[in-house]
This record gives structure tokens, sequence and C-alpha cells, in this order.
């Protein structure tokens, strides 16, 4: 029996000596924006947005790496407004091919268009373009974040649930509730929706002051609907629009039941267990930026971990087939769609205070993966570099 | 408050007759459900620390263990009179545990600390903690009491714990997120479930080499929604039932070719299970839906479902006083 016991230690630690040792640079690297200004002082953005998720997903990657000899090294570098990305980006590439960029679209394709980026593999942890992800993929570029379009049709699913199918919209005049706006018009014609009315919010008023007046003549107009739309992604107007308005209505987009990446108000699933690591590590509640720089970082670990290789290229084919499966906390598996590199997750309806439902929700089908009904499926995708992939 | 519900419990026959009892976690009511296997109606609600998960008992049936995660300890439950005797020293939030052979070394996953802690029951004191990946959940100790195992939900990963020196001798990955481990066929087999892995990887313990994985696929389900969590195996090991999680189905499986034979429809998002004194009854903890299935497991049949507390999470089976099974 002694012998026998022996014998286990012994295979144990060969088992442990096979594994060779392996350094993983990753960076996680950010390009600083100005952020427009807002009607509210009470939302502030951390400092550490997304940065705090790559170093969680570090950590994380770090317990497994250290049982199988795979060293971690996170370094992560913030480029100031108007400064040179890609000198930050070249230094990086230096230094390994594993790139998360937080960053504008423009910025991220200026980063995969570079000649050191070529054979690397990077992330984009922060643009929700479709552009970035239809007619200017790249091959070297995964898209942990969401795209807008995955989010307004999670929305969509849910009112087609409800059946509330009479809607109206506000939408804000800035580019980004544009593009939202835009989203949010596919998606409902997507799902056999369709809006009753449309306005644009004109901001020129400090609507906190006067919002008992200026909202209910400005939605009086509004023919009846069931649901409010307001697409407002930068919190400007749309909190203001809340009880105000002509109609009681519920109000869904940018604001009241939102369609999220994620928010602290995610618990089951495990959830809960991520929330308070992130939560003590970074001092405040995880955002959705930080889970796409987790998720990027957890997915560079569970390739590495499975390939025992760090070369892009052989990570790369391991993410986009059919063995990679992430566990991401919300209920099913994540992974990544081959024909343009966006990574399949459940997307969260929440509010303020709890997790209403996840989409996809039950009863829209697909033959592959029912996460492949929000966003853009591959009969539909504009992307040129899947070809590639394949 | 709590005096009154304590005496109230005194008061009520504190011991099963017959056919013994499944005790029960509710997770979010803080309660554990005593069901009378004889009637199959819930005898008994007696409080619990916060958040309880795991449970079991000591060898006798004298003590009950409860892992109260959110209290941070492992209770010491008198099951007769449903009173908390002590605290043991747990670690931070204790999800799951096993009870070595000795009767006396409690292994402890500590969820949000990624540590096992080993726990003397008698001396109430840590013996030691082991570092291990993030997330620990699943434990099980082979039946000869040599080798323990953690199972960590996020490092995907099965480690093996030689209890002599209480250090890891092996580290073995296995599908996304591993909740369950179980020693089967006189510990020759270690199974391990994997949530989202979908699957249930079996360990050759000797060489602690992978020799079959278990895959499932129910007419009709996603696959994503077919999680396995926990399972048990019959008295002679020849069938295992696998609960599948949000599927809402138990697995019955053939442990000699490890081929799914039959799918039972049970309550929402079935979590772990428990067999009756003679293995004839199954019951399921289905979390979502806030009860407990009974299965018929000659039949392959659910019987009876029995409203218990929020989110049932664990069950123990307790055989009648003075009869031990």
């Amino acid at each position: 029996m002694l012998r026998q016991a022996t014998s286990i230690v012994m295979l144990g630690l060969w088992a442990g000596a096979a594994q060779a040792a392996i350094e993983v640079p990753v960076t996680w690297l950010r390009q600083e924006v100005a952020h427009p200004p807002v009607l509210s002082n009470l939302d502030e953005i951390p400092q550490d947005e997304g940065r705090a998720g790559a170093e969680l997903g570090r950590d994380d990657n770090a317990t497994t790496g250290r049982f199988l000899g795979h060293d971690y090294a996170l370094e992560t570098v913030s480029v100031p407004e108007g400064g040179d990305l890609e000198a930050a980006a070249r230094a990086a590439l230096a230094r390994g091919g594993l790139l998360i960029l937080d960053a504008p679209e423009d910025a991220v394709l200026a980063v995969a268009d570079m000649a050191e980026a070529q054979g690397a593999l990077l992330f984009n942890a922060a643009a929700p373009g479709a552009r970035l992800r239809g007619a200017d993929c790249r091959a070297n570029l995964m898209h942990t974040i969401p795209s807008t379009a995955m989010r307004t049709d999670a929305l969509a699913q849910f009112l087609v649930q409800r059946r509330w199918d009479d809607l109206a919209l506000i939408a804000g005049q800035r580019p980004e509730d544009i593009d939202y706006a835009e989203a949010l018009r596919g998606s409902l014609a997507k799902f056999g929706l369709q809006l009753r009315a449309e306005r644009d919010w004109l901001d020129d008023a400090d609507i906190r002051r006067n919002a008992g007046q200026e909202v209910p003549v400005f939605t009086q107009a509004l023919p009846d609907h069931d649901v409010l739309l307001v697409a407002d992604e930068a919190g400007d107007f749309a909190r203001y629009i809340a009880y105000n308005a002509w109609t009681p209505r519920p109000l869904a987009g940018s604001e009241g039941l939102q369609a999220v990446a994620w928010a602290p108000v995610v618990e089951a699933w495990g959830a809960a267990q991520l929330q308070s690591r992130f939560e003590e590590l970074a001092g405040r509640t995880m955002r959705p930026r930080d889970y796409a720089a987790w998720a990027a970082m957890r997915a560079i670990g569970e390739a590495v971990t499975r390939t025992g290789s760090v070369d892009p290229e052989v990570l790369r084919d391991f993410l986009l087939g059919p063995d990679f499966e992430l566990g991401g906390f919300l209920g099913s598996p994540l992974s990544f769609r081959p024909w343009d590199g966006q990574m399949r997750q459940p997307i969260p309806l929440v509010t303020e205070r709890a997790v209403v439902a996840t989409a996809p929700l039950e009863g829209f089908l697909h033959p592959v993966s029912e996460m492949d009904t929000l966003g853009t499926d591959a009969p539909e995708s504009l992307c040129a570099a899947s070809e590639e992939r394949s | 408050m709590r005096y009154a519900a304590i005496l109230a419990l005194l008061a009520t026959p504190a011991f099963a007759q017959g056919q013994g009892e499944i005790w029960v976690t509710n997770e979010k009511d803080d309660t554990l459900s005593v069901i009378d296997v004889a009637t199959l109606e819930v005898v008994r609600t007696i409080p619990t620390g916060e958040r309880p998960r795991g449970l079991t008992f000591s060898h006798d049936f004298s003590r009950l263990y409860i892992c109260a995660s959110d209290s941070d300890a492992v209770q010491v439950m008198d099951p007769e009179t449903g009173e908390i005797l002590h605290d043991l020293p747990s670690g931070e939030d204790p999800e799951q545990f096993v009870l070595h052979p000795d009767d006396r070394r409690l292994y402890i996953a500590n969820e949000d600390d990624a540590i096992t802690t080993v726990v003397d029951t008698e001396t109430r004191s840590v013996i030691a903690q082991i570092d291990v990946g993030i997330e620990p959940e699943g434990m099980a100790v082979s039946p000869d009491g040599r080798i323990a195992i953690t199972t960590s939900e996020t490092t995907n990963m099965a480690h093996w714990i030689d209890t002599e020196t209480e250090a890891l001798f092996a580290n073995t990955l296995v599908d996304a997120r591993p909740r369950h481990a179980e020693f089967v066929k006189d510990g020759t087999e270690l199974w391990v479930s994997a949530e989202i892995g979908g699957t249930i990887s079996v360990f050759d313990v000797a060489s602690q080499g992978e020799i079959a994985k278990i895959g499932f696929e129910i007419a009709g389900i996603h696959p994503d929604r077919i999680q396995p969590v926990g399972f048990e195996l019959t008295a002679d090991e020849s069938i295992a039932f696998v609960a599948l999680g949000p599927s809402n189905h138990v697995a019955v499986v053939n442990a000699e070719t490890y081929r799914v034979e039959d799918y039972i429809l049970v309550g929402r998002r079935v979590w772990h299970m428990a067999f009756n004194a003679d293995r004839s009854l199954l019951f399921t903890t289905n979390g979502v839906s806030g009860d407990v299935t009974v299965i018929d497991v000659a039949k392959r049949e659910a019987l009876k479902t029995i409203k218990v507390g929020r989110f049932p999470w664990g069950a123990a089976f307790r055989p009648a006083q003075g009869d031990p099974a």
C-alpha cells in the first residue's frame, strides 16, 4: 500500500515537470478620450475602467498558470488624449503579440492595420460599432465587447416576448446616440416590430430644473405606445424623461430597462463570486468594459492552458474553433463567432435593481447557437476576413 | 424569536420513523427542510446560518455539518434537536466539503479564497490550508482516505491532495466549470462533472489519466443548457444519476459503458441529490423551482415533487433512529 502511494506521488511530480514553463505577456492598451459633458454630475467614470477587468483576468489566469508553469504578465498602458497610440502599440507588440484594446473604432482599426500587428492577436474590449465586425473587420481582431446590435437585438426580443409592439423613440443627437438608434431600428425590423413615432431630443436647456414643464409637452404629441425607447448612450437627458412623460409608460434602451454586457445586479450562475472578486480588487462595481477586458484576458488564459502555446496564430485558431468554451457567469459558455471574431455572449436586460431577463430569450431559435440570434449572423455578415479565418 | 423557533422544534417529534429522512439545505432561506422518506412530506424546517449549501452527517449520524457560506462557518448541528452546537473554523465562504473516512477531518472548499481548508472536527482546529484554483467547489475523498480532491470552477482543474502531507501532488485539467467530484468503483476511478463543458470526465486514479468522457444530449434542449452538476451512483455502482442543471433533467448513465441510457424530467435547475437507505428512491434538489423531485430508481420515473424552501442546494440521507444504515 505504501509503495502504491509513493508511485502515485511520483507520477504526480512527473506530470508537473512535463509542463513546460511559458511566459505569456499581454498588454492592455487604452486610448483616452474626452467624455462629452452631461447634465447630471451623478455619474463618475472610473479611471481604471476596463483596466481593472484585465487585472482580474490576469489574476484568475495566474492561479491556473501556477499549476501549469504558465506565467501571465499584464502591462497596462494608457495613452493620453491626442497621444501617440501607434507608438505605444508598437512598443507593446515588441513585448508580445497579445493586446487588449480599449479605444475608439478608428484607433482600433489603425492599430490592427499596423505592419507590426500582422500575426498578432488583438481584442477589442470597448468599441461596439458594426463597422469593425462588418466591412472593416480584420483577421487579427476579435471582439469581447458586444456590438450595439447584440444589445438592441436583446431588447427587441424582450419587446416581442412581452408583446409590447407599440413603440416610440426619443433619440439624442450625439454620434453614439445616432448609432444606437440605427441599431435599434435594425433590431426592431429584424424581429418584426415597428416604431410608431420617433422624435429627436434637442439639447438646448438645462432640463434638470424644468423637466416637469418640458418633458410632458415634448412627449404629449407621441402616439399611444407601450414602451418609450430612448437613445442616450452618454446618459445625458434620458434620466429626466422617467416619471415626467405625458403618458405613464416604462422606458427602455439607454435608460430604464437596459440591455448590457454586464451590470452589478447580475448574480446568478456564480456571478456573485466574480462580482465579489472584482469589488475586492477594484473597490467598485464591475462595468461592461471591465467585463469585456476580463473576458479577453480569460480567453487568452483558456487558450494558453488548452494549447500550451503563446503563438497568436495557434491561440486564434483555438479560440475560433469548436473546442473553446469559456465560463462567463452568464449561464451559457462564451465562444467566438468564426465569421467576424465577435464573442458570443448572453445579454442581461437589467434595471438598476434587478436582472429582468437574459437574452437570448426562450423561443428565439437558431440552428447553431441561440446566442447567434443576437447581432450579425453568418449569412448576413459583411466580414471578408472570415475566409482567411476558416 | 430564534429561541421560540428552537423551542417549537423541540416540541415536534424529533426522530424519524421507519425509513429515515432526507435533509435539504435551502440556500436563500437560511433553513434546512427535513423530508420523511415514509410519507414524502416535509416534517421539520430548521434555521441555520446564512446561505447553507453543502451538508454531511458524521458516520454515526449524531452530528450534522453544514456549510453556512455567508456566515463564513461550518456549523455543527445536533440533528435530534436542530440545535447548533458550535461552529468550526472553516475559512471564508465554505461551499462544499467532504468528511474523511477517519470521521474526523473535514476537507472544505473556500469558494471566495481559492483555498481548501482541512479542519479537525474534534479539536475544532485548522490542520492545513492548501492553495488551489479559483472558486474551489467539488470535494471528494478516496475510500481508503489517501487522496482528497478539490475541483476549481474557474481554474478548471481537479486538484489531488495527499492526505498524509496535506499537499497537492497533481493537478489535472477538466472541462469548463467543474462542480462535483466522486471516487467510484472502490476508488479506482474519479468522476468530475463540468457544468459549462457539459461533460463528466472519468479519471484513472492510479495514473490520474483521463480514461473516458461522458457527454449528454436531450432532444429539444440546447446543449448550452445541459449543465451537469451533482451525481450519485447506485449501490452496485452500475448506474449513475447525473443532475443536468437548467435542462431540468437527470441523466441515467451506465457506469460500465459510460453511455447515457435515459433522461428523467425533474424540477427547474436541478442541483444535487441523495438516495434513501436502500437506494430505491432518489431525491433531487431543484434550485429555481424550490422543490425536491423524488425519483423511483427502478422505474426511472419521477414519483412526486415536494415543496421545500427557496433555492434548495444540498441533500443528505439520515437513517431512522436506532437503525443506522
